[in-house]
């Protein structure tokens, strides 16, 4: 599933700063984690998913199993530079606690989100139908994304929490920069990805 | 299940104290001459680099796989050591030695102290998990070895691996710990203390000097025993093992054996008397009951100026040491910037899971492992 990723994960990778420690969480096979070790970042990443989490440690990405929603207060607080939560904030069960862990944990904060008020997802609801894209490969049934939100819904949450936004990058659907930037991101961006600094 | 396939191997005893050179424990005493019994699988590379430490458990011993001529029963652990196992022979070369204070060819409370030509029994000094790796590095030496590339453990076995890293992290790359913990319950001391009770109340444990008086604490041995088996398995694995089914057909009230975990418990219990000393689990349950690394708040200081690669593993059934024993570990490690990985493994079995061959479990390792063999090349 990364693969598809791979563009995101490489803007991602570009907005950390050489040597920082890197906490990904939701990091998948460890794709973004390798990607940052050639950056002298170390780090650690956090997944459930038993065969994401072989495939981490096969690769020699630090790796703990633990459920997002209840046992981030494994982590100290500012142990971390950044944490990253990249396409995963949907599928939580709290986002707003993840987000506050998020806070405590790091000053730093990377977060991408898929944009559920993308066109095709609203032309799509217009004919009648649940939005289906790239971004949300999953039937209505059987999706691991629990929350939907446009990017206007987004961002009222991180005010809400002290998280300062210090960029907004809209993606398309292959996960590059969209090329329209900001202007109608929340009709043309497919997700968008959030550089965020926690307010002390 | 996988077969012994080490073939034939044979425990070995060497003696990595002397007079001249006795081992200095953490209480101040020393000891000498310190034998230790150790087996090893697989071969040393040309560079020395591609050894592998095993440390076991409470009543565990050097022969950790393989089978033992004549013997039809393998090594305590070989579902995890072997060609092509997770930790994997055609790759590393195994040493597994039996723990300071055992009675299974290593130096211990059963030993005949040079100076009285008798067992040592309670004037044995006590022991420090530091005591343990201590003997460990002393057999490394002895081998030829200076630095492991992995030193692995369970149970008992991990806080060896835990001490051992805390204290001279320079020689191993990685720390594998499994079902462990850094510092005992209230609850974990009191099964410890129960069982010790049961042994020393025992009108044939006689002070301790039961091996020239011809006595032996076997009622109070095996109730330790059956005891501590209690803590090792699960609830749901005793359910699924003998749920309330009668040992011979059907219940007949009486205050004998009458259930099937009864007869099991029985049977474990008896067969302990074989091959276990009553002084060797006195001494060995107290080590972990004091051990408790991280109160020191140095503790870490040696380990970040060298890092290990950790991985800890904890089982989700598991009472005796609980994941939370692992993620205090975890805490630790991590939030000081060590590379560590976790997992808590599903297994019904509880406790002793670390010692079975469960898949996911079976699956890290070996992930973990080839990826440090990948480094060593």
């Amino acid at each position: 599933m990364t693969q598809r990723f791979r563009a995101d994960l490489a803007i991602i990778a570009d907005l950390i700063p050489e040597g920082s420690r890197v906490l990904d969480l939701g990091c998948g096979n460890g794709d973004l984690l390798q990607l940052l070790t050639q950056k002298g970042c170390t780090g650690t990443g956090v997944d459930l998913d038993p065969g994401n989490v072989l495939e981490c440690l096969r690769r020699g990405v630090n790796v703990i199993e633990l459920d997002l929603d209840t046992q981030l207060g494994e982590f100290a607080d500012d142990s971390y530079d950044f944490v990253v939560l990249s396409r995963t904030l949907q599928t939580v069960y709290k986002p707003r606690g993840v987000l506050a862990e998020m806070g405590r944990i790091a000053l730093h904060s990377l977060v991408s989100m898929p944009n559920f008020a993308h066109w095709q997802n609203r032309l799509r609801l217009l004919r009648g139908r649940m939005p289906m894209s790239k971004d949300l490969p999953f039937d209505w049934y059987d999706t691991p994304n629990l929350h939907h939100s446009s990017i206007p819904d987004l961002e009222p949450l991180f005010a809400s929490l002290d998280m300062v936004i210090d960029r907004r990058i809209p993606l398309d659907a292959d996960g590059h920069r969209h090329r329209a930037g900001n202007l109608g991101s929340n009709l043309l961006a497919s997700s968008a990805l959030y550089v965020l600094h926690a307010r002390r | 299940m996988s077969t012994p396939s080490l073939g034939i191997v044979e425990t070995q005893i060497a003696t990595v104290f002397d007079r001249s050179d006795p081992l200095r424990m953490r209480s101040g005493a020393t000891l000498a001459p310190v034998e230790v019994a150790y087996e090893t699988y697989g071969e040393l590379n040309a560079q020395r680099s591609n050894a592998v430490c095993i440390c076991h458990a409470l009543t565990g011993d050097a022969h950790a796989a393989g089978l033992h001529a004549g013997d039809d029963r393998p090594g305590w652990w070989d579902n995890m050591i072997g060609p092509g196992k997770p930790i994997d022979t055609d790759v590393w070369f195994v040493v597994a030695s039996n723990i300071l204070g055992g009675c299974q060819g290593t130096t211990g409370p059963s030993s005949i102290d040079p100076e009285t030509g008798e067992p040592y029994a309670l004037d044995f000094p006590l022991l420090d998990m530091a005591d343990f790796v201590e003997v460990h590095r002393g057999l490394a030496r002895h081998l030829g070895i200076e630095r492991f590339a992995a030193v692995v453990g369970g149970s008992l076995g991990g806080m060896q691996v835990l001490q051992w890293s805390l204290t001279h992290p320079e020689e191993m790359g990685s720390a594998l710990i499994f079902a462990a913990s850094s510092r005992l319950t209230a609850q974990n001391i009191a099964f410890s203390a129960v069982g010790r009770q049961a042994i020393m109340r025992d009108s044939g444990f006689n002070e301790g000097k039961f091996l020239t008086r011809g006595t032996t604490p076997a009622k109070g041995l095996s109730v330790a025993r059956m005891m501590a088996h209690i803590t090792y398995l699960s609830e749901e694995a005793f359910q699924e093992k003998f749920g309330r089914s009668a040992q011979a057909g059907e219940l007949s009230p009486n205050f004998g054996i009458d259930f099937a975990v009864e007869s099991y418990l029985e049977h474990q219990g008896q067969r302990f008397l074989s091959r276990f000393d009553p002084l060797s689990y006195l001494y060995l349950t107290r080590v972990m009951d004091y051990f408790d690394p991280f109160a020191d708040e140095h503790a870490l200081d040696a380990l970040v100026a060298s890092p290990v690669r950790f991985l800890v593993v904890s089982f989700d059934t598991d009472w005796r040491f609980a994941t939370e024993h692992s993620r205090r570990i975890v805490r630790h490690l991590e939030g000081a910037r060590l590379p560590t990985s976790f997992r808590e493994i599903h297994s019904s079995w509880g406790h002793d899971s670390f010692l079975l061959e469960i898949e996911q479990y079976h699956e890290t390792v070996r992930a973990f492992l080839d990826r440090a063999a990948e480094d060593l090349a």
